[in-house]
């Protein structure tokens, strides 16, 4: 891990040093253990401030389109690598404009996990290869990391960036799943009423706070649909079908395009994992259209172009 | 979009979709027959409903 925060550190100096981008976006220290933040920096000696570690689950495709029209540099992992190709492919940003700084993926862990298991406030965090060394005040515990991944982490079939301009390690071995959805699988088998419940359990503490979808590179609409005024498409109080319609139309706008990266749980303050739908869709995509969103730049997305083989039978 | 309705609890035969061409008269009473029946059988819909009481 250090070699490669080093390289991204020289990589990213040299970059700004040469002129050749205005800016890298990528992750810092924040001011409380394992909440790194992400950043954009633009001086040379700003990128000894550029870190990377397990708890960078954020995705910085998200800063990217935020920057259009300048040259910048991204530091990403497999996942933020997806996001930026559907970037290119949704004209967000251009290729020729965005320097990507590839990172082979360790894996992301579930902060909500590791603060569960530690009980008191965390003190510190440290990583040695597949071991945290994670204290509070009053313990000190070494939890082995395969345990504490995010959920969408050990899912993860792409860990290592599918396009890049330098990469900043070795490649990671990539895992074969036999079942990519278990998760949705366990859903489907409920009776529909059971379905119902389980959404609605989902989603009661939900708090609107819309981070989900500020986190999401996906979600970059000037005006959202839950923002709009005239016409006012869902309410905005705690209405439960409110909040049941804010979840439902957030999930169906990424159909096709979720990259499964986790950054909405992650940046989720009340611990709700909206994935369970947006990763219904994801499966549909993959069974019905073959499709993994973010995969090359040279494919539209299947709900961007027409086929006569477009599975029809829904409709009458 | 049927698929997520489904897949968060709304059955299956709430939600219909259709193509009917201004010249298909009897494909749309079809239709609607059809879709009248499945939705009676589930009876009235109480998720996704907003109480504005
Ligand atoms: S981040 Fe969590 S609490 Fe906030 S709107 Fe999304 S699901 Fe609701
Ligand atoms: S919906 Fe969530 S998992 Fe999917 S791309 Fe957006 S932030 Fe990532």
């Amino acid at each position: 891990m250090d070699t490669c925060i080093q390289k991204i550190r020289e990589i990213a100096g040299d970059l700004l040093e040469k002129g050749e981008v205005e800016r890298v976006i990528g992750f810092a220290e924040g001011s409380i253990p394992m909440a790194t933040s992400p950043v954009a920096i633009s001086t040379k000696e700003d990128a000894q401030k550029l870190c990377f570690s397990s708890t960078c689950g954020l995705n910085l495709a998200n800063y990217a389109s935020k920057e259009k029209g300048k040259k910048i540099a991204v530091v990403a992992k497999g996942c933020d690598s997806r996001n930026l190709v559907t970037h290119i492919v949704e004209n967000q940003i251009d290729r020729d404009n965005l320097y990507i700084i590839g990172v082979p993926c360790p894996g992301m862990v579930d902060k909500f996990k590791i603060a569960a298991e530690m009980g008191g406030e965390i003190t510190g965090f440290e990583e040695a290869g597949d071991t945290l060394i994670v204290s509070t005040v009053d313990d000190k515990k070494e939890l082995n990391k395969q345990d504490y991944l995010r959920h969408n982490c050990s899912l993860c079939t792409h860990k290592n960036p599918v396009l890049f301009d330098v990469l900043v390690g070795e490649e990671v071995e990539e895992q074969q799943l036999d079942n990519a959805y278990p998760d949705v699988d366990a859903i489907e088998a409920l009776t529909a009423d059971g379905r119902w419940k389980h959404f609605e359990e989902l989603t009661q503490n939900c708090i609107r706070c819309y981070a989900c979808r500020n986190a999401c590179p996906l979600c970059y609409c000037p005006t959202c649909f839950v923002d709009e005024s005239g016409p006012q498409w869902v309410g905005k109080g705690q209405d439960k079908t409110d909040v049941d319609t804010f979840h439902f139309l957030r999930a169906f706008h990424c159909a096709g395009r979720c990259t499964d990266c986790g950054a909405c749980v992650e940046a989720c303050p009340m611990g709700i994992n909206v994935r369970d739908f947006t990763r219904k869709l994801n499966k549909d995509a993959q069974d019905m259209f073959g499709w993994e969103a973010g995969l090359t730049i040279d494919k539209r997305p299947p709900l961007d172009a027409y086929s006569p083989d477009d599975p029809n039978d829904f409709i009458k | 979009m049927g698929n997520l309705l489904e897949h968060m609890g709304i059955e299956k035969d709430r939600v219909h979709f259709s193509w009917i061409s201004s010249a298909e008269a009897t494909k749309f009473v079809d239709v609607v027959k059809e879709i009248s029946d499945k939705v009676k059988a589930l009876g009235p819909n109480k998720k996704f409903v907003k109480d504005y009481s």
